[in-house]
């Protein structure tokens, strides 16, 4: 059975049916982002004031992976452009680069990630709070790289200096009233940034399968239907480009403001 | 690009080149100004989304080739952004959306 369309556009449509039907996927993606927008703005907004974190994520990693992930959309275009060309090797070599870029990224993300669930808030039955990276944990005592601090307020802005350096402190298990990593369960802002990036790392990761795939096996097409092969690089280089954008929001709603 | 042309493909390689440049150059900008000493949060925070909007609009227009796009592609993006728009209202409606103290 020939599938129509799928190189020559519809008339009726103007453009092919793949095409079509990615912009049809990428406008449900917008609601599905857009939900989750929405869900940070009314918990940002009902947070209590002093209560919402900023400055808790590193900037300039976040701003390495902004770079990262447009010039990995730039890489794609040049991808598609090279099939346009008829350059199969520049087309290897460029769609190659954008796999790359992208495990760079998630490798990246997967570093903040590590970061954050090695970071440890602990409630003492003193009062006092201990925050910092985690040494070690055994059933005698907890070992954090940090400082102490008097309550949570001093935790909040992640950009004031707070004058401390950070020491190695040691907490007897007995002393300790609460203990928790900076997870998803950790706070409201946690919580979102987690989903968020999550929902996000995951479309990064559906765009690895695919690209490996277009790089990979799927390049075949190329030697018997290139032009089919040329609009499947365009398609999914227009995911890629939305997975962009997503971030091109994500950083400075998260780590910016 | 249509044309299949090398040539094509080194002028739309430049185009891209310079496509990316500002795109790092407003992400540049962007972080540079959540570091300003702008006391109004409100202005500061707007700069800054000021700014992803630009990213945004480079990438959809020329990366996502939406500048020279067919009437079909556009007829799907207004129908988004209506919905869109009602979604991100709808939540600002909603976080102001508090009970009146009756006597103020």
């Amino acid at each position: 059975m020939d599938i129509p369309y799928t190189v020559q556009p519809r008339p009726d449509t103007g453009v092919y049916n793949a095409k079509v039907g990615m912009w049809l996927f990428l406008a449900s993606e917008v609601m599905l982002f857009g939900g989750l927008f929405s869900s940070y703005i009314l918990l940002r907004v009902a947070a209590a004031p002093g209560t919402w974190p900023t400055g808790w994520l590193s900037v300039p990693l976040g701003t390495i992976n902004t770079l990262i992930l447009a010039l990995s959309a730039v890489t794609t275009l040049l991808a598609w452009a090279s099939c346009k060309a008829r350059m199969f090797d520049r087309y290897k070599l460029f769609m190659g680069l954008t796999l790359v870029l992208a495990l760079v990224f998630i490798s990246i993300k997967g570093y903040e990630y590590s970061d954050k669930l090695r970071h440890y808030e602990v409630v003492l039955k003193d009062g006092r709070i201990a925050d910092g990276h985690l040494v070690t944990r055994n059933d005698k005592e907890v070992v954090l790289e940090g400082r102490y601090v008097q309550n949570h307020a001093e935790l909040m802005n992640g950009r004031a200096s707070h004058g401390k350096p950070h020491e190695e402190i040691r907490i007897e298990t007995p002393q300790i009233q609460k203990i928790g990593n900076y997870g998803p369960a950790h706070n409201t802002f946690t919580a979102i940034y987690f989903v968020l990036t999550g929902l996000h790392g995951l479309h990064i990761l559906g765009g690895i399968v695919v690209f490996a795939y277009l790089w990979g096996p799927g390049s075949r097409m190329w030697k018997t239907e290139p032009e089919r092969f040329t609009n499947r690089i365009e398609v999914a280089g227009l995911f890629w480009h939305f997975v962009d954008l997503v971030w091109i929001f994500l950083f400075p709603v998260l780590y910016l403001t | 690009m249509s044309d299949t042309h090398p040539d094509a493909f080194k002028a739309y390689a430049r185009k891209c080149g310079i496509i990316f440049g500002a795109v790092a150059c407003v992400t540049l900008a962007m972080v540079a100004t959540s570091f300003a000493p702008i006391h109004n949060r409100a202005v500061a925070i707007g700069l800054v989304l000021g700014a992803a909007c630009i990213n945004a609009t480079l990438v959809a227009s020329y990366l996502m080739h939406l500048i020279s796009e067919k009437k079909m592609i556009y007829t799907v993006l207004v129908f988004t952004a209506i919905f869109f728009t009602g979604l991100m209202g709808l939540s600002i409606w909603a976080a102001h959306d508090v009970p009146r103290v009756l006597g103020r």
